[in-house]
């Protein structure tokens, strides 16, 4: 895990450095229109500014905080310093700080969407394999992961509006204030991506209860006359269960990608914007620290999903 | 690939492994035969657009522009005038193009890289799937966001950064088949006889994991078709004026959504007919080739188990 977090900062640092049109050219571009460049601030002054005068693995090493900073101090990740922003006077966190709740809103309902509409529909195409039923559950399943999100979400931006000339608040409710309309505003985002979401768990969930129902167990389930409904929830669902809560880690990233364009689309002010606003302006300490963040996430919930591996499989034993 | 009931074992004494496969494709899988006229419509859509598409993609009609499906027009125009109908038929063509070039080097890094880590094993597969394991826990579309700013927009470009990010993620199911087989006893009396390393990796390995390996091309493909649209979406695909289904619904599409909605119709409904198409068609062929979900006829397998005894 340490490995991993420690590979991921390498690459979203450096990777995000070499993406071309430096931030000191822009800067000095917008300078020079509003007519601030005065004759001693040149691009050298900007960089010294920036911390960018310094070669790229001190740059690096100052941002993890192993390396002093120009005035001597240690001032990096592991002191808990994530940078400051290039463009604005904010450090990283700061802009994070009110923007996380959203994306952790989206992220989280989608992921209760999904699982509410992947694991009953995917049980029940199981257990009536090659029935119609099946046929029609297998068929939304695949159609969840087949209709694009971003274009679903304009067009329940788009159809509402001209219909009923209902349209999304773009002004950010905080739970805090109004639940109700916090969660009116996040359940047709938080909709559209659960559905894309649901799709590949329902064909996990699936495949999994059509495996364990043909283990031997299950049939000795059936030969002492257990019914239906204990057969396939208790002994089959449990273990059919386990492989899909991987799964459910694996989703982590997609989910993360899935609500930047959803916050895109439906002007959420959260994490995803933020990222592709600052890739777009190259303000480097930003991209690279959200980044982190939603890597430390991603980590951080596929260990958790080990864990609870132990917990739910009798089995598996850590040392 | 050996079949379990008689009447497979004969066909195959009839046919090829390919035509008796899509002979089950037809007989067992009507889901999968849908899929397969779509992924077909759309390979023909692809390679004949210009015969198929009634104008130039980029050719401007002033006098028409946001117009509605008409004689003319048969799907409507869009904000310059352009016909939606040759821009969509184009746009197939460049998800063909994405679809099958993405993932053959997708499938290609996922096998070099999984034969790699699960031949080799020891220390150089521990390093390798920390690297697996850091890519992965970045979020595909970011990493795919950067690597794009950085080598620049464009077909090329998006074929090699989905290739190599979707291979990496694909090199760990390869790799995890890859060790399930090389424990065999083939394989050790391959080695025994002083069988060359490059030998038994090409000959013994590679032809056992051929099932898992496309299976995962079969998933990859609808997978990097919407992975380029949502790219195209957000503005780090295809440039324009190349009309790519993901780009038709940004941009100018979506300035004007509210003044007319069929240029951003079509192209999000030929995207989801392709992916629900290709989809349905892999997931038939995984049905097919995968011997462990093979064969269930009744509920739980129980018909299908007194089939096999007949």
């Amino acid at each position: 895990m340490i490995p991993t977090v420690f590979l991921v900062s390498i690459i979203v640092f450096f990777l995000i450095r070499l993406i071309p049109g430096s931030i000191v050219d822009s800067m000095v571009g917008q300078l020079e229109v509003y007519g601030g460049l005065t004759v001693e601030m040149d691009s050298s002054v900007i960089e010294k500014a920036l911390g960018l005068d310094v070669p790229i693995v001190v740059q690096y090493g100052r941002w993890v905080g192993v390396v002093p900073g120009a005035d001597g101090s240690f001032n990096g990740i592991f002191q808990g310093n994530f940078g400051t922003s290039m463009w604005r006077p904010a450090t990283v966190l700061e802009e994070v700080a009110f923007r996380w709740p959203v994306t952790f809103q989206l992220g989280l309902m989608a992921m209760i969407i999904a699982q509410l509409i992947a694991l009953p529909v995917g049980i029940f195409s199981a257990l009536r394999q090659d029935t119609w039923g099946d046929y029609i559950s297998r068929s939304f399943a695949i159609l969840c992961i087949s209709i694009p999100y971003f274009w679903l979400g304009t067009m329940v931006i788009v159809f509402p509006s001209l219909w009923w000339g209902y349209m999304p608040p773009i002004m950010l409710i905080h739970f805090t204030e109004d639940p109700m309309g916090n969660l009116k505003m996040f359940i047709i985002p938080a909709l559209v991506l659960g559905m894309t979401m649901s799709g590949m768990t329902m064909r996990m969930t699936r495949t999994m209860m059509l495996e364990v129902l043909r283990q031997d167990y299950i049939r000795t389930a059936w030969a002492k006359g257990l019914r239906e409904r204990v057969v396939t929830l208790r002994h089959a669902l449990k273990n059919a269960l386990i492989p899909v809560i991987t799964v459910i880690g694996w989703q982590v990233p997609v989910l993360i990608g899935g609500t930047v364009i959803i916050e895109q689309i439906f002007c959420l002010p959260g994490m995803g914007r933020l990222l592709i606003d600052a890739t777009l302006r190259r303000d480097y300490p930003i991209v690279s620290g959200v980044t982190l963040i939603f890597a430390a996430a991603v980590v951080l919930i596929n260990l958790m999903v080990d864990i609870a591996y132990g917990f739910l499989d009798p089995r598996v034993h850590y040392k | 690939m050996a079949d379990s009931s008689s009447g497979g074992v004969a066909e195959t004494k009839k046919h090829s492994a390919l035509v008796d496969l899509l002979i089950r494709l037809v007989k067992e899988k009507p889901l999968g035969m849908v899929g397969g006229v779509i992924t077909l419509l759309l390979l023909l859509t692809g390679i004949f657009a210009d015969f198929l598409a009634p104008y130039p993609y980029y050719q401007i009609h002033s006098a028409d522009i946001l117009g509605s499906p008409s004689a003319q027009f048969w799907l409507g125009t869009d904000f310059m005038g352009r016909d939606l109908l040759s821009r969509v038929i184009y746009g197939a063509r460049i998800s063909v193009i994405i679809g099958l070039s993405a993932s053959t080097m997708a499938t290609l890094v996922a096998t070099f890289i999984g034969i790699l880590c699960g031949y080799i094993g020891g220390k150089f597969d521990l390093i390798a799937q920390r690297f697996v394991d850091a890519v992965m826990s970045l979020p595909q579309l970011v990493v795919l966001i950067f690597a794009i700013s950085v080598i620049g927009a464009g077909m090329l470009q998006i074929v090699l950064v989905l290739g190599i990010v979707w291979g990496i993620g694909g090199s760990r199911m390869v790799r995890s088949a890859v060790i399930g087989i090389k424990e065999n006893v083939y394989v050790e009396a391959a080695r025994a006889i002083g069988c060359p390393t490059t030998r038994i990796l090409t000959r013994h390995i590679l032809p056992n994991i051929m099932a898992p390996i496309i299976i995962y091309f079969s998933t990859v493909v609808p997978g990097v078709i919407l992975t380029e649209s949502a790219l195209s979406f957000l503005g780090f695909g295809i440039p324009p004026p190349t009309p790519s289904w993901g780009s038709m619904l940004t941009g100018g599409g979506r300035i004007y959504m509210f003044r007319s909605q069929w240029p951003i119709i079509w192209p999000g409904l030929a995207l989801a007919t392709v992916v629900y198409g290709v989809n349905m068609f892999g997931d038939a062929l995984r049905d097919l080739l995968d011997p462990r979900l093979r064969g269930g006829v009744g509920r739980y397998g129980v018909r299908a188990e007194k089939e096999e005894k007949k």
